[in-house]
């Protein structure tokens, strides 16, 4: 009882978000303009950073692999383009994904815990995980139960991260917040230090299934709470958006906010992920537009 | 519709009416601005750029509103190939009704009544082919076997034109990329009257994206729309330098775009243009479809 009373009273304890200044804030970091030799540094480490992502009812063996393939060598016919950081899939997908992984450096993450609604008992959500790890996942999308976040029992929601994240091993646990679901900023400063006090080694913003997904104010939001948690504890936390990141120019957005909010720390696959699908083939055609010197067109670049 | 004498630095060094008249109250004019035209819309130049043709300011394109104007262009190219042949034909019908009401305006941009005249009649003749061109250049083919064999004319996608001097030679290459179901995306040579047919075409119930209608230097703006990997084809008609054009063609085939060669300078654009405009820019598919026994 006590530790639930200290859990509300510290996560209620924390500053309150100042909506207008941090839009307005989000919004001056947009507009900064990116160009020539920097903007092509920064295309690669998007694309570094990229977990291609496939989420879909009807996402089968075949798709999964030539996902996989394209995450290893996302543009065939430039040896010099990166491989992204990582594919995400469904636990029932792992399996086909690691065949072609394997030894590649890029990592394989899945959702687990009940993805998207999370609404499902804890045992079915830590059975969930333990597959996916079983069958070759190191990293773990989890959500938190906005249900319980929302109705205001933190502790819930706080030993469920906790056993998840014991379920995940040597996995790195990736816990979704679902920013689109918690209705203010406030509660999503709650929520990204809820999870990292739970043991979160990334947070996230969205499933990328409800209508509201990554926004840049949110994302600078949770880029405070991982500075913010940093200086008060030491451990370093990685931050992803998810969902509704498109284009290049969105990318480069974020990576200009990391630069000024957290610094050169989180400028790395490690500590900073694009949950994304089609914004791979958007910064494929940036990227060959400045390797070749005239437009791209996305007839040459594979539909996934 | 305005004089060519009427620039506003000319008004404005005129002297203003004696104050102690409260006679006619004098109308100051409402000078246009031509813009750019694309998907449907009148941006000016993402560059800010302005040049002055007879006085006018004409927004200059840069190679940003080219790409702008290819993105545009892809985006509606799907729907417009997509509406019936029967549609198509309705919509250059309206836009050969519109610019036949606008004829006064043309001929106060100094284009000959005969030449406007011969435009709007080049729309009707281009509307009428809409729903004809398959019968013509499609067909079944015998072959030997148990299949039904046809092919089937189709548009080619975005198509850059580099668009001649004279406003009938405008119309002459816009016409027939579009009515097959192709969108252009246009550097037009003479600017007041290609913005005028824009302001004619976004009043015609053409989708926006079909046409897109860039006005500036195509030098400038040309090398970037023949090596861009989305666009299908280019028409370079309007070119007169043959240095360029062979640059041209050299970026097009990059990605093994069509190229339409330019063509005579003296080229006659009001002689019958005959198939050849439009079937240069269709793709003929053909299907063997299993007859069931």
């Amino acid at each position: 009882m006590t530790a639930t009373l200290d859990l509300r009273a510290s996560l209620h304890g924390l500053p309150g978000v100042d909506k207008v200044g941090v839009e307005a804030r989000a919004a001056a970091l947009a507009t900064r303009s990116v160009k020539t030799t920097a903007k092509a540094a920064a295309i690669d480490l998007a694309i570094r950073m990229v977990d291609l992502t496939t989420l879909e009812g009807a996402d089968t063996p075949g798709k999964v692999r030539a996902l996989a393939a394209k995450a290893l060598r996302p543009d065939p016919a430039d040896p010099t383009c990166p491989h992204v950081g990582a594919v995400c899939v469904y636990p029932a997908m792992v399996p086909y994904v690691a065949e072609v992984l394997a030894g590649s450096g890029v990592h394989l993450a899945s959702v687990a815990t009940a993805f998207p609604s999370g609404q499902a008992p804890l045992d079915v959500k830590l059975a969930d995980t333990r597959d996916a790890v079983a069958a070759g996942a190191d990293e773990i999308d989890m959500v938190i139960s906005r249900g319980a976040f929302l109705a205001g029992r933190y502790d819930h929601v706080f030993e469920e991260i906790v056993a998840v994240k014991e379920a995940c091993g040597d996995a790195h646990l990736k816990v979704i917040l679902e920013t689109g679901e918690l209705a203010t900023y406030d509660n999503v400063r709650r929520a990204s230090w809820l999870a990292m006090l739970a043991g979160a080694d990334f947070i996230k913003t969205s499933t990328g299934k409800v209508p509201v997904a990554a926004t840049l104010p949110v994302t600078l939001v949770m880029l405070e709470a991982v500075r913010d948690f940093r200086a008060r504890t030491g451990r370093q936390v990685g931050v992803k958006p998810a969902g509704g990141i498109k284009t290049t120019k969105d990318a480069i957005k974020y990576l200009v906010m990391i630069n000024e909010t957290v610094g050169d720390d989180w400028l790395d696959p490690a500590w900073f992920r694009f949950g994304a699908s089609s914004l791979l083939n958007d910064l494929l055609m940036q990227r060959t537009k400045l390797t070749t010197g005239h437009y791209a067109g996305p007839d040459y670049f594979t539909l996934d | 519709m305005k004089a060519a004498d009427t620039a506003w630095r000319h008004t404005l060094a005129k002297k203003p009416p004696a104050v102690t008249a409260p006679a006619a109250p004098v109308r100051l004019g409402v000078r246009k601005t031509y813009k750019l035209f694309i998907g449907g819309k009148f941006p000016r130049s993402e560059s800010g750029r302005t040049y002055l043709v007879n006085g006018d300011n004409v927004a200059l394109a840069s190679r940003k509103d080219a790409r702008d104007a290819v993105v545009a262009a892809r985006a509606a190219q799907p729907k417009w190939a997509g509406a019936t042949a029967y549609n198509r034909g309705q919509v250059l019908y309206r836009i050969a009704e519109m610019l036949e009401s606008r004829r006064d305006e043309f001929a106060a941009q100094g284009v000959p009544v005969a030449e406007v005249e011969a435009a709007v009649d080049r729309w009707v003749w281009y509307a009428g082919w809409a729903d004809k061109i398959a019968q013509v250049h499609g067909g079944a083919n015998p072959v030997a076997g148990p299949f039904f064999n046809i092919s089937a004319p189709e548009p080619t996608g975005v198509v850059a034109v580099v668009a001649p001097a004279s406003f009938l030679g405008l119309v002459s290459v816009i016409a027939p990329a579009i009515v097959t179901g192709n969108t252009v995306v246009v550097l037009a040579a003479g600017p007041q009257a290609a913005v005028t047919l824009a302001e004619v075409i976004a009043t015609s119930d053409v989708p926006g994206g079909v046409v897109n209608i860039l006005t500036g230097n195509a030098a400038e703006t040309a090398p970037w729309l023949a090596s861009h990997d989305d666009v299908n084809a280019i028409d370079l008609a309007g070119v007169t330098d043959l240095e360029l054009a062979t640059e041209l063609e050299r970026a097009a085939a990059g990605n093994l775009k069509r190229v339409l060669r330019p063509g005579d300078p003296e080229n006659d654009f009001t002689a019958d243009p005959g198939l050849k405009p439009m079937v240069a820019l269709l793709e003929t598919k053909t299907v063997w479809h299993p007859k069931g026994f």
